[in-house]
């Protein structure tokens, strides 16, 4: 039974064998290395130049935000085939502990109550991937569902994480980092593109090591790795360890530098099934696929929104875009999956492939 | 590639708009509203916000404006979620001369209290919000215009005090407080504590999971404690399930009072007749007698420029809410017109018309507004405005009004409140006001 439940499960997360630039190859020239240049240079050169504070404050730091979220999904159920729907509750842990540690730890600096946001998310993230080591597929899920709703009631439930606040929500202390007040759109961008960067790299650099090949054996068919040797005890509790600091993180800074309130209402069910959908939609065990499948559901809705009010504006009232906008975006959804199933960034391989011209090959 | 040039023209003027590039016009007060039109809140969200527009509606075509200054607004829809509350906050702030923002949203509420800060516009959270913003020596800029959590609970207790014949003869009841599982519902707890303290009574409060459509085991709770009154701090579709399962267990209906968001139509209707006889506290009227309403119907909805769909609503709770928000709003504007002059005002000048916001019995027959409400005082250090509470009760067809605008103990809350906000200001590093002029 729990073979089948695995077949099925490696039928739905998609190999990633097929795809030659999907196998994590062990030396890159510096060529491979232009399109990140690139992208770096624009969002740390061009964006805070010209964006609007809109832009910064209520499309990119969600986006970033978000998008790290997926980085460490994306590393633990596409990478290491460990369904899990707990995300949102890993993001609440890092935020709730940032914010706790900020508070009773007195002069400890900005970014170490970040980093330990991040260590008490990996504390609790191991607990609930346990069960991984006996569950597969759909029965983890639930139990990753498990940890979603018992943190969600835990935060509300003992006023000691809100500092005994009467209402249970509190306010995100100041942005200062090395004494520099960080409080203005663009040092809060820079603040969240220079983590998620910093993050983003060190998970790149992971998969292309023995680990990250482990996770994709341990995904692949988990019988054939314990025969050649790897630790599949150790290897999915690393999946899930790494996994929830990341997303530890990336709560940390959807609530502290995104909303700057911090309620457990906000980390939710939707947003694990979000960051899951964002993933599946991008593409699994890929990086970029947790960027691209972000700007889908983050960015994307938001300008669809103000073109459909631009356009519709004055026939329909803001709830009717608004649904019709949800409307536009499943059938996107819908069809990207149908043109590519593998996701977005499957769909910009073939792309940059289509692009990419050879003189010798006729077609 | 002729097609490629219009297509490159079509972008940039699609992205100019989008950043939301725009000409101030001729003078204008705007307001930019965080509505909530679809969504598992929908019914007190277009009820209230189309009293919000029904009015700015009436002011325009009445009198021109306000001095002259004509009243414009924009909505964001949010669905009731914080961050897109967030996300419609930073996309309207830049517009010009925006007057006041007024989310109906605690959530929201919370994540705008430092923005609004930064950016020197009031926040008008009526009937609602944070209780500690009341001290408006630490919150400039944040108005729970009305009536805060904490007088709220006071005003219940009062009026429950005065059904069993006085506030002495709480001593020894029961009282179950049923809250909606959020900062919402939780932010009386404290309060009722103190009251109980003070008159003896004792108090149990149970936690309703949001959304609260599976009540069964808390009204079981309740049966078996056996309370003489339950306080229902609902919201939304928590409402009329609780006084269905109310039914259900046996728990007489007439014991049990709803708080300021479980006193719409929205909330009794779907109960059915497990709804009659329920009473719930309010600071404004039900019915479409008043004159502002009528007004409303004649002047705004019979030229076509009603906001509501459905007319039956006129008159409903909480469209009568947001039409006395729109009154509130109005008349600060014109209190801090008359100091400023008659043109766009900026938002700290809007702010010191609010702090100057007072509305008597006679004022409020002039606006049209007698008996929709009672009276509101607010000051530079009393955001609230010493707003008054009635209790009306459903008949199964409408409110009936069943007690006077009752006072809550204002002496007694404002001690609890000064401390909850002092060790805000401490924490924050916020200085405390000492005049209207800081």
């Amino acid at each position: 039974m729990s073979t089948l439940a695995c077949k099925t499960l490696a039928h739905s997360a998609p190999q990633a064998a097929p795809l030659a630039a999907n196998v994590p190859q062990a030396r890159r020239n510096w060529r491979q290395y232009t399109g990140t240049a690139l992208v770096l240079l624009a969002a740390y050169g061009l964006v805070p130049a010209f964006a609007s504070p809109y832009w910064l404050d209520a499309i990119l730091i969600p986006f970033l935000a978000l998008a790290l979220a997926g980085v460490g999904l994306n590393l633990l159920t596409g990478y290491a085939g460990q369904l899990s729907l707990g995300t949102a509750a890993f993001m609440a842990v890092g935020a709730f502990a940032a914010y706790n540690f900020n508070l009773r730890v007195s002069g400890l600096p900005l970014l170490g109550s970040f980093v330990l946001g991040g260590l008490s998310a990996t504390v609790v993230g191991l607990a609930f991937g346990l069960p991984s080591l006996r569950l597969r597929g759909f029965y983890l899920a639930v139990s990753t569902l498990a940890a979603q709703f018992f943190v969600q009631w835990a935060l509300t439930k003992f006023s000691w994480f809100t500092n005994n606040n009467a209402s249970g929500v509190i306010d995100a202390p100041p942005l200062v980092v090395l004494g520099v007040s960080l409080d203005n759109p663009t040092g809060r961008y820079l603040l969240a593109l220079t983590i998620v960067v910093l993050i983003t790299a060190l998970v790149a650099r992971l998969v292309r090591t023995q680990t990250g090949h482990n996770f994709i054996a341990v995904r692949d068919n988990e019988l054939a790795a314990r025969v050649i040797g790897v630790s599949v005890l150790r290897t999915k509790l690393l999946a899930f360890a790494i996994s929830s600091f990341i997303a530890g993180i990336a709560g940390v800074l959807w609530a502290f530098v995104y909303l700057r309130t911090v309620e457990p209402a906000g980390f939710n069910l939707d947003r694990s099934f979000q960051i899951l959908f964002i993933i599946i939609i991008g593409g699994l065990a890929t990086i970029r696929g947790a960027f691209f499948g972000a700007a889908l559901i983050v960015v994307f809705p938001l300008l669809l929104s103000r073109l459909g009010a631009l356009l519709f504006g004055s026939w329909f009232d803001s709830g009717v875009l608004d649904m019709s906008q949800r409307v536009v975006l499943g059938v996107l959804i819908i069809s990207f999956l149908i043109v590519e199933p593998e996701g977005l960034a499957a769909l910009w391989q073939r792309l940059l492939k289509k692009l990419s011209w050879r003189p010798h090959s006729v077609a | 590639m002729a097609w490629f040039k219009h297509l490159r023209v079509a972008a940039v003027a699609a992205t100019l708009a989008i950043t939301g590039l725009q000409t101030t016009q001729a003078a204008e007060q705007f307001f930019p509203l965080q509505s909530y039109r679809v969504g598992p809140y929908a019914a007190g969200g277009t009820g209230f916000f189309g009293g919000f527009i029904d009015y700015l509606n009436l002011v325009n075509t009445k009198e021109g404006g306000v001095g002259g200054v004509k009243l414009t607004w924009e909505e964001g829809e949010t669905q009731y979620e914080v961050e897109r509350g967030v996300e419609v906050y930073e996309r309207l702030k830049q517009k010009p001369g925006i007057a006041a923002w007024n989310p109906l949203s605690v959530g929201i509420a919370y994540a705008l209290l430092d923005r609004v800060t930064a950016d020197q516009v009031p926040l008008i959270t009526i009937n609602h919000g944070r209780t500690d913003t009341t001290d408006g020596r630490v919150f400039k800029y944040a108005f729970p215009l009305l009536l805060n959590p904490y007088s709220e609970s006071s005003g219940i207790v009062n009026y429950i005090g005065s059904k069993e014949g006085g506030l002495e003869k709480l001593k020894g009841k029961k009282v179950v407080v049923l809250y909606h599982g959020s900062p919402y519902g939780k932010e009386t707890i404290p309060i009722y504590e103190l009251l109980a303290k003070k008159y003896g009574f004792t108090v149990q409060q149970i936690e309703v999971p949001h959304p609260g459509n599976e009540q069964q085991s808390q009204w079981l709770t309740i049966r078996r404690a056996k309370p003489d009154y339950v306080v229902l701090r609902g919201w939304g579709v928590m409402n009329p399930v609780a006084l269905k399962t109310a039914q259900k267990t046996g728990f007489p209906v007439d014991h049990i009072i709803g708080n300021v968001w479980s006193n719409s139509e929205e909330d009794v209707i779907p109960a059915g007749d497990a709804a009659k006889g329920y009473v719930a506290i309010t600071t404004v009227a039900a019915g479409a007698q008043y004159p502002v309403i009528q007004d409303i119907q004649k002047i705004v909805y019979d030229a076509g420029k009603g906001n509501l769909e459905d007319k039956k609503r006129i008159g409903s709770v909480y469209h009568n809410l947001g039409v006395l928000n729109g009154i509130l709003n109005v008349e600060a504007i014109r209190i801090a017109q008359a100091k400023f002059g008659k043109r766009t005002l900026t938002g700290d000048e809007v702010r010191w018309g609010f702090e100057n916001l007072k509305i008597d019995q006679a004022r409020a027959t002039a606006l049209g507004a007698k008996g929709l409400f009672h009276s509101i005082n607010v000051t530079w250090d009393n955001h609230e405005g010493d707003g008054r509470v009635a209790f009306q009760q459903w008949d199964g067809s409408k409110w009936n009004v069943v007690s006077d605008w009752i006072a809550p103990d204002w002496k007694l809350l404002r001690p609890i409140i000064e401390k909850s906000s002092l060790a805000y200001a401490k924490e924050k590093n916020v200085k405390v006001r000492t005049s209207i002029n800081d």
